[in-house]
């Protein structure tokens, strides 16, 4: 079970939150009109074997988004910060 | 090189079983190739194969980093099937199906391809009016389908819970009755086997660390000995195209995410048929060997791990008690994990690279197993005569940037979820 | 059956005032307390007890643990039968019945035995190479036999009465194995004052000691070690308890087996532990593996350790003239054993020399070294061959002890993708690395000697102690003196060349198999795996996969190294499914969802049907026989009194906060800016892509408050999106938003009398048209409840969705009903609310499936043209936008008597009916109000096509009807009636 260190609630079973994608690309601002901007946003993704920055949901917590720092070869969580922070 | 038969097989025990040859060779890898497949799993060997008898490339070469079939055709629960519902995906999956009626023969080596239909569970009528719309398009399109009442659904498979009492009751469902399995292994070996008859090298332990390129277009690859020269290269390594891909500076719309697939001690003939559950995620089926081999939905997040997660394990089992509840005593005898492409539609994609010279295969999702003889077949084309064929059409890069997806669950551009 | 071995009088764990009677194969046997089942079948004299998966072989007893081939049993019957089971793991309970399998029509005298004539026929892989022809469905033929012949035992065809638990427990330092090494672990841990988990797949601790003489040094240390243990409160020993698989977040998964205690009422047959570790020792152990040679599968042929356990744990003699067949030091113990309990035993060593040969004739033991096991006679065994220098002679045994080396267990470790790697000394392979928080120790490792095992295992427990920031002192564990020969610097493995020789038992795959595998180029040891089935049995080739590696490289002429080995999947063993899913069955299987009006329902004896989670009203008997015929009666009761429908399921979200309305104002299509303060707004939301998300009602409660609703299908998915955006892309917005679902029943009261109602049941409530228009809100109170009244129609009707806290739903349902009562009030279900919706045109889930676009649904009015709002920009790709797209029409059907059906295919009338059509439907109903079949459907062009008559084709049914396309609002297109 991968474990999740919520800033907010402690920490949890993977089983709690609710993943989000590649939190690697910013999206575009809701004004932006580019379709370019926001294909790329929507579709392409780098993917990485290795670390990756990803959205995490607490569901089953106190419902805040986090942005987590995982290697995907081997399931190790590297950092969790709230989403809303500034790194 | 041998051919298989009855005839082969009892000449060979009459000798002790000292006189076979390797199932396919064990070549040093030229200098070049007409064309250069990387990938030794089904979808690549299949090119190969495909690349040869279709087209008469036989100056091919198969390059594999570990040992043949050992990616996710060598690791899926072996379904075969052609109900899609989505224009240009009925098509495919169903001349798959074709092929896959004759592969054995077609191979000389028997794939254990056993059409013993596929039964879907619908446990709403609003599900079963869903797959009455499915059944009516495969008809429409020449695929044998039937809706099943429940009292069909109870004679074909009696140890369900089909009572009303169930979390969630079964309204009837869709079957398909050519729809079955194969041995999955022996898919890859045949593969192997035929297109090595035709001359083409598979090279295993050969791993692609990069690419040459001349002008823009990529013009060979680089391994552990050294580059190998390619007038065209194939990519066929879903689980890992994007890691593939950086080396081309592809930009691809794929995430890597882990399928588990389950395993049962082998028991007696029990379950007959395919089914799936159509509340959750969970189907199964009963290998040769007596195994229920069973499956259920992703892990859910990126991964390269080739191995799944307990929580996952559960949540199929719980699924499984659901619809079996004969099966609670029954004991888990091995649970594994495959690396898939997952596309933000959960269709593959066949198609031309930004980079000339390079063609991609990828983006099974959890359906290339039984894709993999169109697939070969169509990418077969493609790199051959540098067109796209027809079938794969619909599988073509652009797809992403008009809009016109094979989403067949509506589930969105959410590659974990789809 | 020949009796080949006895109880002793005296020694051994078990308690002899403790009978136990048993069946297998239905005859009667008795045992004592403390057996297994395979002891006290070899206590009985029983050596056939099953027979093998592919040649149907006789099969005995092989080994005493988990790693047994051979002996694999069905236990019990009806929903209690359990297949495959290795009797050497079960506990002997009073009235325990067993039953050998795969065999037809007895263990004695199995048809199938046949199949070892046609042995070369059946070699590695052979299915691959026939099968074919002669027509291309041949294949389904003769899987059907082949099917038949596979498999081992039977599985139940009736539920599992029995119950299953999962229990999380979280410890600092969890320890695998409670051998000496396990034991001296724990110890040095728990002195540093962390807690201590020690798990041991026995019943009892102590490991190999437990196999040790009953009586002497090592069961006097193993006392101790227990009593020491035992002082610990922060030591937790589970018993009966096999970690079988490490999963990510250092989380093991451990079964304990409660089935000895029997189906006692509410007791939990086994229980799943996920234990959460900072630390964890490995302390795993070894098994061993035998020697090759020609029909090594005899009943009487056994693993050296084996028979030293049913020896010296159990009282069990195996035999009485004995053949102890070794290439190590290891398997002398065992030879002393049984020369001890008088059995007259012969060593044959593969090696020139052994430093314990000496003493070994000593104690009466014949030596014979530099002997070659060639072959078993006899079934079971009477006799064994061997080669002494060129020359082949026989000996006579009843009993055929063989050690070829240890194989460490390192399957656990290898579960998160630690390779092993080859440990030379030893003949095995050993973790290759650790990660930081794990140890090994013992024979996991390669230390066999006891003392060796301990110190080690103490010194894990100290690294252990200090990873969990403790801080540890070494501490002397004493170590018993014992006279023990240890499995290292085997001589390089030897394999006679005539005859069936086994590699692995259960899966039937011998020497010749891997030579052929090797031969046709199956070199990888997965190939090898894979072609031949070696290692895929319920044991997972415990005994073989060295074996088999060692026969790889022996015919590569390279090294083990370079042979490379497997990759171990969990579980350890076998885990039933049932544990796994432990309490999670029948209604707790994804929680059922109630609204609070569930038992209101009940109470008027609604059919209730699953909708998502969520259990809803169908329909109403009381309105008819069954549901087509309620429905209509309920739909009729809308359009001409009223009706009452619950529709608390909605997803319900507050928003609130200073940024509200922007924030909703960019979630939505619709131009927000204008709701003002007591009005709402039908709105809908795309995805990112540009397809319809979901539609619901917003409410402007305040100034900065918002409430909506979304569709009870996305409600999770609906909120998380909403926090989503609001944390992550938009977070200089000031809202909050809350989930009010379950706070908050709904109840739509719909018909030409609902103002009717409303104004009987709220006087004190200004819901006049002039004070309630369509869209407005207004609130009041209802037993002391903040009520909520909003005029909303989704049928077409004047209608009304009335909000009030849970807790009133089903006493605002009462008070509804009977203020309604004048007017004719009754409820309707789910059936006719959905019939209703199709014929006002409404698009819902059927039609807003995650692939249509705001235009598709006929509602790209709604949109801002300014844009904005999420998902705009990808909604104007050009396959999104595309004139040809199929839109929402309605659909009338011309043939009277006949049945228009959800999921026809649309074609216009004259076209090939092939491919896929132009459209298909997606929703019909029986519509009272124009006495038709009606339908909507997305078809090609959409509206463009009104008029046109089409053909809508069920090919399942063999059925088609002709259609109109007409607009999809069927009922007063003016929408005068919302007004009546």
């Amino acid at each position: 079970m991968l474990a999740i260190t919520c800033p907010n609630c402690g920490e949890r079973n993977s089983n709690e939150f609710r993943y989000g994608g590649d939190a690697s690309i910013v999206r575009p601002s809701h004004e932006d009109p580019s379709e370019e901007a926001w294909f790329r946003y929507v579709y392409i993704r780098d993917n990485p074997k290795g670390p990756h920055r990803e959205y995490w949901q607490h569901v089953g917590g106190c419902r805040g988004w986090l942005i987590i720092e995982r290697n995907t070869s081997n399931h190790v969580v590297l950092g969790v910060r709230r989403a809303g922070e500034c790194r | 090189m041998n051919r298989y038969s009855a005839f082969s097989l009892l000449r060979n025990a009459l000798s002790g079983n000292r006189h076979w040859s390797e199932a396919w060779r064990k070549p040093e890898p030229k200098r070049s190739y007409d064309v250069v497949i990387i990938g030794g799993g089904g979808h690549g060997l299949a090119t190969a194969f495909y690349l040869a008898e279709n087209h008469g490339v036989r100056n091919v070469a198969v390059l594999e980093k570990g040992y043949v079939g050992g990616g996710n055709v060598g690791r899926n629960t072996t379904i075969v099937r052609s109900n899609y519902m989505l224009d240009g995906a009925t098509q495919f999956y169903e001349y798959s199906m074709q092929l896959w009626e004759e592969l054995s023969a077609a191979l000389g080596y028997n794939v254990m391809f056993s059409q013993r239909g596929q039964l879907v569970l619908a446990h709403s009528v609003d599900q079963l009016d869903y797959f009455s719309r499915k059944a009516n398009i495969m008809r429409l399109n020449g695929i044998d389908a039937d809706i099943l009442t429940i009292d069909e659904v109870r004679r074909m498979a009696p140890y369900l819970d089909l009572s009303p009492e169930a979390r969630f009751p079964v309204y009837g469902g869709i079957f398909q009755g050519r729809a079955g399995t194969a041995r999955h292994d022996a898919v890859a070996w045949g593969f192997a086997h035929a297109a090595d008859r035709h001359g083409v090298d598979i090279i295993e332990n050969c791993e692609v660390t990069g690419f040459a390129f001349e002008n823009g277009r990529a013009v060979g690859v680089e391994t552990r000995s050294g580059t190998i020269g390619a007038g065209r290269i194939g990519m066929a390594v879903a689980g890992h195209t994007t890691e593939l891909g950086r080396k081309a500076d592809l930009e691809l719309p794929i995430e890597s995410h882990v399928l588990q697939a389950f395993v049962t001690e082998p028991i007696k003939p029990l379950v007959h048929q395919v089914i799936a559950y159509g509340a959750d995620h969970f189907y199964i089926s009963q290998s040769d060997k007596g195994g229920l081999v069973f499956g259920g939905g992703l892990d859910g997040y990126n991964s390269y791990a080739q191995r799944g997660n307990l929580g996952v394990v559960r949540e199929v089992s719980e699924a499984a008690i659901a619809l079996m509840p004969n099966i609670s005593r029954l004991r888990l005898l091995r649970h594994w994990g495959g690396v898939v492409d997952m596309t933000p539609d959960a269709a593959p994609i066949i198609s031309k690279t930004p980079v000339k010279g390079l063609y991609l295969n990828g983006g099974w999702c959890y359906g290339g197993f039984k894709a993999t003889p169109a697939s070969g077949w169509c990418f077969a084309q493609l790199l051959a005569e540098d067109i796209v064929p027809a079938l794969a059409r619909p599988f073509y890069l652009d797809r992403f940037r008009t809009g016109a997806l094979l989403d067949e669950a509506g589930a969105g551009p959410y590659a974990w979820r789809q | 059956m020949q009796v080949s071995g006895s109880r002793l009088p005296s020694g051994g764990r078990i308690d002899r005032e403790k009978p136990i009677g048993f069946s297998f194969d239905g005859r009667s046997y008795s045992g004592y307390a403390g057996d297994t089942l395979a002891s006290a079948l070899l206590a009985n004299g029983v050596s056939l007890v099953g027979r093998s998966f592919k040649y149907h072989r006789p099969r005995g007893i092989f080994s005493a643990g988990i790693e047994e081939p051979n002996a694999l049993v069905t236990f019990g019957h009806d929903g209690r039968r359990d297949p495959n089971v290795p009797a050497t793991m079960v506990e002997l309970v009073e009235g325990l019945e067993a039953q050998s399998q795969n065999r037809w029509p007895s263990l004695g005298f199995d048809v199938l035995a046949v199949n070892q004539v046609f042995a070369p026929l059946l070699s590695a892989g052979f299915y691959y190479k026939t099968f074919m022809g002669p027509t291309r469905r041949a294949w389904l033929f003769y899987e059907h036999f082949i099917r038949r012949a596979a498999g081992l035992g039977k599985a139940s065809l009736q539920p599992d009465p029995d119950r299953y638990d999962t229990e999380y427990a979280f410890t600092d330092v969890a320890i695998i194995g409670s051998g000496p090494t396990g034991l001296a672990a724990a110890l040095s841990v728990a002195r540093s004052g962390a807690r201590v988990t020690l798990i041991e797949q026995d019943g009892a601790i102590g490991g190999q000691m437990l196999s040790q003489p009953s009586e002497g040094a090592a069961a006097d240390w193993l006392a101790a070690a227990g009593a020491d243990i035992a002082g610990f409160p922060q030591i937790t020993v589970r018993t009966r308890s096999t970690a079988f698989g490490l999963y990510d977040g250092n989380t093991i998964g451990i079964v304990e087996r409660r089935d000895h205690l029997g189906p006692e009422p509410g007791q939990t047959r086994q229980l799943l532990v996920l234990l959460k570790a900072q630390s964890i020792i490995f302390t795993t152990g070894a098994i061993e593996r035998p020697l090759l040679f020609a029909d090594n599968d005899r009943p009487g042929v056994m693993l050296a350790s084996a028979a030293s356990t049913y020896l010296n744990r159990f009282a069990v003699a195996c035999g009485r003239t004995i053949v102890v067949a070794t290439n190590n030091d290891s398997a002398y113990a065992t030879a002393r054993d049984f020369a001890a309990a008088g059995s007259k035993v012969t060593v044959l060593d593969a090696r020139p020399a052994s430093p314990l040969a000496d003493s070994a004739r000593k104690h009466g033991i014949t030596v014979l070294q530099d002997h070659q096991l060639l072959a078993a006679h006899g079934s079971p065994v009477s006799a064994v061959a061997f080669r002494s220098g060129s020359s082949e002679a026989r000996l006579s045994c009843d009993l055929l002890l063989t050690s070829a080396g240890w194989t460490p267990s390192v399957h656990l470790t290898s579960h998160l993708g630690i390779r092993p790697i080859y440990d030379a000394r030893i003949g095995g392979f050993v973790p290759g690395s650790f990660a930081a928080g794990h140890f090994g120790a013992g024979a996991l490792m390669g230390d066999y000697t006891t003392a060796e095992a301990i110190e080690r295992g103490a010194a894990a427990g100290l690294g252990a102690a200090c990873f969990c920031g403790r801080k540890a002192e070494p501490h002397a564990i004493p170590t018993p003196d014992l006279d023990e020969g240890i499995a290292r610097d085997l001589p390089a493995l030897a394999v006679p060349r005539r005859g069936k020789v086994f590699v692995d038992l259960q899966t039937d795959v011998t020497t010749s198999d891997i030579a052929l595998s090797d031969r046709e180029g199956f070199r990888s040891v997965e190939h090898l795996k894979r072609y031949t089935t070696l290692g895929m049995g319920t044991d997972q080739g415990k005994t073989s996969n060295v074996h088999a590696i060692a026969l790889m490289a022996l015919a590569r002429d390279q090294s083990i190294e370079q042979t490379g080995t497997t990759t171990f999947r969990p579980p350890y063993s076998p885990v039933a499914v049932g544990v796994l899913a432990g309490r999670s069955i029948h209604g707790h299987f994804k929680p059922i969802r109630r609204t609070p009006l569930h038992d209101w329902h009940l109470r008027r004896g609604a059919e209730m049907i699953e909708v998502g989670l969520w259990k809803r009203p169908l329909f109403y008997p009381e309105h008819g026989p069954d549901v087509g015929a309620a429905a209509i009666a309920e739909m009729k009761l809308v359009r001409s009194a009223v009706g009452l429908v619950d529709v608390s399921t909605l997803g319900k979200i507050e928003v609130a906060g200073p940024d509200a309305l922007t924030f909703l104002d960019r979630l939505y299509v619709n131009n927000l800016g204008k709701l003002q303060v007591g009005k709402g707004r039908y709105c809908v939301m795309l995805r990112d892509d540009g397809i319809v998300f979901d539609e619901g009602v917003v409410i402007r409660l305040a100034e900065e408050r918002f409430f909506l609703t979304t569709s009870t299908m996305k409600a999770a998915d609906v909120q998380s999106w909403m926090e989503f955006l609001a944390q992550t892309a938009w977070p200089d917005l000031r809202v909050h938003i809350t989930s009010v679902t379950d706070e908050w029943a709904m109840l739509a009261l719909a018909g030409p009398r609902s103002r009717d109602v409303l104004a009987a049941a709220f006087p004190d409530i200004a819901t006049d048209d002039e004070s309630l228009p369509k869209m407005a809100v207004v609130t009041g109170t209802f037993a002391g409840e903040v009520l909520r009244i909003q005029r909303v129609s989704y049928s077409g009707e004047r209608a009304y969705e009335i909000h009030v806290g849970s807790r009133r739903g089903a006493a605002l349902a009462d008070h509804l009903m009977a203020a309604g009562q004048p007017v004719g009030v009754e409820p309707y279900g789910v059936d006719a609310m959905g019939a209703l919706r199709i014929e006002k045109g409404f698009a819902a889930g059927s039609e807003i499936d995650g692939t249509t676009t705001l235009d598709d649904i006929g509602l790209g009015g709604l949109a801002k043209k300014s844009g904005g709002f999420a998902g705009a920009v990808l909604s104007r790709r050009p396959t999104l936008t595309n004139p040809d797209r199929r839109r929402l029409v309605g659909l009338q059907c011309l043939d009277a008597g006949r049945q228009l059906r959800t999921g026809s295919i649309l074609f216009s009338e004259g076209a090939p009916q092939r491919g896929h059509g132009i459209g298909h439907v997606t929703a019909v109903t029986f519509s009272p109000e124009t006495d038709k079949q009606i339908g909507l459907a997305l078809l090609s062009g959409g509206p463009e096509r009104i008029g046109e008559t089409m053909l809508a084709t069920f090919p399942v049914r063999n059925e088609m009807v002709r259609v109109r396309v007409v607009s999809p609002v069927f009922v007063d297109p003016d929408g005068a009636r919302i007004d009546a």
